[in-house]
């Protein structure tokens, strides 16, 4: 029997037994897991795709901190009915800069990877304010103190150079006019030019329409540049997925 | 289990754990065959489908499935099956649609379709409207741009004061705030008030009388009825775009909210606006073309 007969050796000893079930398991871990650090279709390579602006990266911060993804998933599956309600489904490289991801199914709310430029400033600015006010059957909650809570971008450098370490590819100028750049995007007024250089397609307003720079704004300019970067005009599916 | 069970004479596993020993019964047959099939049939499925990581991609099955080829059938297949129908919906005088009541039908259940997914935003799942923010109610015969099928789809084209498209239907309101005295907008808007019939000091009625030839009458027409070539509202009626009572009427004077609708002849096609007019033609307020 030979080999077969030892496994009273490791049945008898708990902490054997711990270490060989833990190598069993990092193995099938690993055979799921590391491929997809090296193969070529992962994330496939798609035109568009830029780290997000100052505000809209302020913005996410927000998102994230409210919890709206516990109700909200950014995530459109490739399945006729999603794509319909919600457009083209998502891709990897959509969410590559994403540091935690949004995708989920777990749907509260509707899926939000494609609202950009779906609503207008004001309608949100409504929403937030009072979610039944336009969708009476909503259970969301009122964020209307988001527009009162007013920010400044004092930690916004340190938010890009956290972003950076992580994988973003945040240059030292980016960072450097980080502050500039999250001013100059909630006002119109401003001289945005550079910003629309560094982040082409970058929405410049006054989102929320009040002066100054609320969290609002933040939020709002990140909502509006979801699932808009990519120009599924010109977008060529990858045959091998 | 005890000795005296073992009847058959099955052999024990030879394990014994604090004297505990354990039979060495076989596995049920039918267990063990389906057991052996899983395996065939998992060994198998990986060479079909997408399976094994190799070192530039994964192996990518006998089949060829894709999701997204899956998909993209999927889509096309429902456009195929559709396609003589909405080819129809498209090309038929507008008018023509309430004749044909297959297509009626298709055109209603498409526009429900169209209008939940991108309409029901502002104006409502049920297409009632949020009156105090301005979100037109669709469900009345109170038109402010005209019911008629053909308005409808004119509406839906090319949107309202959007700067996406020159043809968007386009009117403005001025901030009277800034060019009456409060005295005037106070007097005219109770004026107003009396219109509908529920005026609170009547005593300036007849002096707003005077403000409202002078300044709103141009739109609203003389009689109050407004005038849908501007899509200046009816302001006789029970229905208001941004809330009833003095205090929403004199801040719509004061500061004269002018609602946006995107055009949506970017995003729809052709057939798709037509459903929509058509569902929202029948939603209750349709008027019949003149």
């Amino acid at each position: 029997m030979g080999i077969l007969d030892k496994h009273k050796a490791i049945e008898t000893n708990a902490t054997l037994l711990l270490i060989l079930s833990f190598l069993v398991v990092t193995i099938g871990g690993l055979v799921q897991i590391v491929p997809l650090f090296y193969l070529d279709n992962t994330i496939e390579k798609v035109e568009g795709v830029r780290p997000y602006s100052p505000l809209e990266l302020a913005g996410r911060d927000i998102y994230i901190r409210e919890g709206c993804y516990v109700c909200h998933s950014q995530m459109i599956r490739p399945m006729r009915d999603e794509v319909e309600r919600y457009g083209h489904y998502s891709l990897a490289a959509e969410s590559m800069y994403d540091h935690p991801f949004q995708w989920g199914s777990k749907r509260t709310g509707p899926d939000l990877a494609r609202v950009g430029g779906r609503y207008s400033d004001e309608w949100h600015v409504d929403h937030l304010r009072n979610p039944q006010s336009v969708v009476p059957e909503s259970v969301m909650p009122k964020y209307g103190f988001l527009e009162r809570k007013m920010i400044e971008g004092e930690y916004i450098q340190d938010l890009m150079k956290t972003h950076k370490f992580v994988g973003v590819p945040y240059t030292d100028e980016m960072i450097e006019a980080g502050r500039d750049d999250f001013m100059a995007q909630a006002d119109p007024d401003s001289d945005y030019d550079a910003l629309l250089e560094r982040y082409p397609g970058a929405q410049v307003r006054n989102f929320d329409a009040q002066p100054g720079i609320s969290e609002a704004d933040a939020l709002i300019a990140y909502l509006q540049i979801l699932g808009t970067m990519v120009d599924f005009s010109t977008f060529e599916p990858d045959a091998s997925r | 289990m005890s000795k005296q069970d073992n009847k058959n004479d099955v052999p024990t596993t030879g394990h014994s754990w604090d004297g505990i020993e354990e039979f060495d019964n076989p596995m049920p047959r039918w267990w063990l065959w389906t057991f052996y099939a899983c395996i065939v049939w998992a060994i198998g499925y990986t060479i079909a489908y997408p399976a094994w990581p190799m070192i530039k991609s994964a192996t990518p099955g006998l089949l060829g499935f894709s999701t997204r080829a899956q998909v993209e059938t999927q889509i096309s297949d429902a456009e195929l099956a559709n396609a003589v129908i909405n080819d129809q919906l498209a090309t038929v005088e507008l008018t023509e649609i309430s004749a044909d009541p297959e297509l009626l039908g298709y055109a209603k259940n498409k526009g429900a379709a169209v209008f939940r997914t991108w309409c029901a935003q502002c104006h409502g799942s049920g297409a009632a409207g949020v009156q105090a923010n301005g979100y037109p109610n669709l469900l009345d015969n109170d038109w402010l741009w005209g019911g008629a099928i053909d308005d409808i789809h004119t509406t839906i084209t090319h949107g309202i004061r959007n700067t996406a498209d020159e043809d968007a239907r386009f009117s403005q309101m001025p901030a009277f705030g800034e060019i009456l005295e409060p005295t005037d907008i106070h007097a005219v808007a109770n004026y107003v008030m009396s219109l509908s019939g529920e005026a609170q000091d009547s005593s300036v009625v007849e002096a707003g009388a005077t403000v409202f030839m002078d300044n709103c009458s141009a739109c609203h027409a003389e009689d109050g009825t407004g005038d849908r070539f501007q899509g200046a509202p009816n302001l006789t009626d029970a229905i208001w775009l941004y809330g009833n009572g003095y205090d929403n009427i004199v801040k719509q004077i004061s500061v004269a909210r002018n609602g946006v609708m995107p055009n949506w002849n970017t995003r729809l096609d052709e057939a798709e606006i037509r459903a929509v007019a058509t569902y929202v033609h029948s939603l209750g307020g349709g008027e019949a073309t003149e």
